[in-house]
């Protein structure tokens, strides 16, 4: 017995071991931090979520398209309401097209069409798309909030602050 | 000619069509697995690509640089797959006469040192591939497009090319679907197979005979799932999403009418003629004893068949289950893509509150 060289016994295995795996955890642990600090960007080139959108008077029945490329938002009026509809496909996330003549919104990706409401019909879109809100500052002037989104499966839209009467 | 050929590419028709001459061409590969049939083939094929290329709509997707690794692929699984069929009809011929298979031959199962025989060949395989991926940087520009920009897509946007088939699946399926659960279970499958399929015959040789249900089962995944539906994807698929045919002029405004309906407004409203109810778990209640039953039921039911008592016996209960549920969920694509051509359905449980959809 006390001929076998023994150059570690147990209990120093086990404090070698647990030092390691408090490294490893350690390590583990910060790359994981790094990961997660990763995937929030220094400078975010995402449109702004708050905007004034002009004065009620100037928008005419229908889609207009002119706050799309700048803020991702359809300012639609449509039967005495004005709201503004988010830009987002809710199936995957693309950004659908409106389509004039056709008077749909239909997305390249997987072929989702809504109407001119929001509403899908078409493809795989599940839900309809989501809407935002929507209010009148002191000015008179219309100001779009992306930050709250109202949605129809959730029987949202008939939320005060979802539309503009005009 | 080309009008029919248009009218035919529909995935509505040449769905049904591919399975068919999946079915006749694994039933007959001991045909189709002859020098014979790939002459014929080939002297078919070759004059038949060349009148679909001179078409101008057809050339001009099928130039696009994200394409050729298609055309490439599309010829190299031709003749990978006749190769197997070859390989696969003269070993069965020599199992039925009770020879054992060529591979298995004493000349074929001499042994060799990895070095230098597989180092070589591998270093050859790396040079060649490098000097490939060179000409082809030179050859192809990548399409470099404007800065990214969150609020507009280009039409029709699509993913690369080895992704069309997933893309083509999300048309059917919810974004949980066709995105994470579906390739999931085929990354996990394909993983599962070595501890699911413990039969020692077919390794190391071709055969098809010896194998039926693993050769269908994954050819038809392969073939016909994947594959079919990459091709789909890179060129029946224009502005839109919409579908055009090969021949086919990508208009912008091409006009489809589609209206899709869940399972549920089916149910509540034109059978039983009532409004939806307000619980929605009530409302969909069709489509979760569906979509239960198909993965909860049916396992067993088909374990009482015939088949299903041999394979038990040979594989076990747990292989038997694991593989029965793998198969009705690769099942679950071709019934949910038919369902929706035939009576537009667009989910079989529709339930948007909890974004869960099937
Ligand atoms: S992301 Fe719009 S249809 Fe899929």
């Amino acid at each position: 017995m006390s001929e076998r060289r023994q150059s570690l016994n147990r209990r120093e295995f086990f404090s070698y071991i647990s030092v390691a795996w408090i490294a490893f955890g350690a390590a583990c642990a910060n790359l994981a931090s790094l990961a997660f600090r990763y995937s929030y960007p220094n400078v975010n080139f995402e449109p702004e979520m708050e905007f004034i959108a002009g004065t009620p008077d100037v928008y005419e029945e229908g889609v207009d398209e002119r706050y799309k490329n700048g803020y991702g938002v359809w300012m639609v009026k449509l039967e005495g309401k004005l709201f503004a509809l988010s830009n987002i496909c809710t199936h995957l996330g693309c950004i659908p097209n409106w389509l004039p003549a056709e008077l749909k919104f239909k997305c390249p990706c997987h072929g989702s069409g809504y109407y001119m409401s929001g509403i899908n019909f078409e493809g795989p879109a599940p839900r309809p798309l989501e809407r935002y809100a929507i209010s009148l500052n002191a000015e008179g002037k219309i100001k779009v909030d992306k930050t709250k989104v109202y949605r129809w499966e959730k029987g949202q839209w008939d939320h005060p602050n979802s539309f503009l009467s005009v | 000619m080309r009008e029919l050929i248009n009218y035919f590419a529909d995935p509505i028709r040449s769905f049904p069509a591919v399975c068919v001459l999946f079915y006749l061409m694994m039933k007959y590969y001991r045909v189709v697995g002859t020098k014979k049939f790939l002459y014929w083939s080939l002297a078919f094929i070759i004059p038949v690509s060349i009148w679909f290329a001179i078409d101008p709509n057809f050339f001009t997707i099928l130039i696009l640089p994200d394409n050729i690794p298609i055309i490439i692929l599309l010829v190299a699984v031709g003749f990978l797959q006749w190769f197997t069929f070859y390989k696969a009809a003269q070993n069965d011929a020599r199992i039925e006469e009770g020879l054992g298979p060529l591979e298995g031959t004493p000349e074929n199962r001499e042994k060799v040192w990895s070095w230098p025989n597989l180092v070589y060949t591998e270093l050859f395989m790396i040079i060649a591939a490098t000097s490939f991926l060179i000409v082809w940087a030179i050859v192809f520009k990548a399409p470099l497009e404007e800065p990214a920009n969150p609020t507009w897509a280009p039409n029709p946007a699509k993913a690369p090319w080895y992704f069309l088939g997933l893309q083509e699946m999300l048309v059917y399926f919810d974004p949980w679907m066709a995105g994470v659960v579906l390739p999931g279970v085929v990354v996990v499958g394909l993983i599962a197979i070595p501890y699911i399929d413990t039969n020692p015959k077919g390794n190391g040789y071709y055969t098809i005979a010896e194998r039926p249900v693993a050769m269908w089962g994954f050819l038809f995944g392969w073939l016909v799932l994947w594959l079919y539906l990459i091709i789909v994807g890179t060129f029946l698929r224009g502005p839109n999403w919409t579908f055009y045919g090969p021949f086919e002029y990508w208009d912008y405004h091409k006009v489809v009418a589609e209206y899709n309906v869940n399972l549920s407004e089916f149910m509540w409203i034109k059978w039983l003629n009532t409004a939806m109810p307000e619980n929605m778990f009530v409302r969909e209640i069709l489509g979760i004893i569906l979509s239960l039953g198909y993965i909860i039921i049916l396992p067993p039911l088909s374990a009482a068949t015939k088949y299903g008592k041999m394979m038990i016996e040979k594989v076990g209960m747990i292989r038997y289950y694991i593989f029965i549920v793998l198969l009705l969920l690769m099942m679950s694509l071709p019934i949910k893509m038919v369902l929706r051509w035939l009576f537009s359905l667009k989910y079989i449980i529709a339930l948007p509150e909890l974004e869960l959809n099937l």
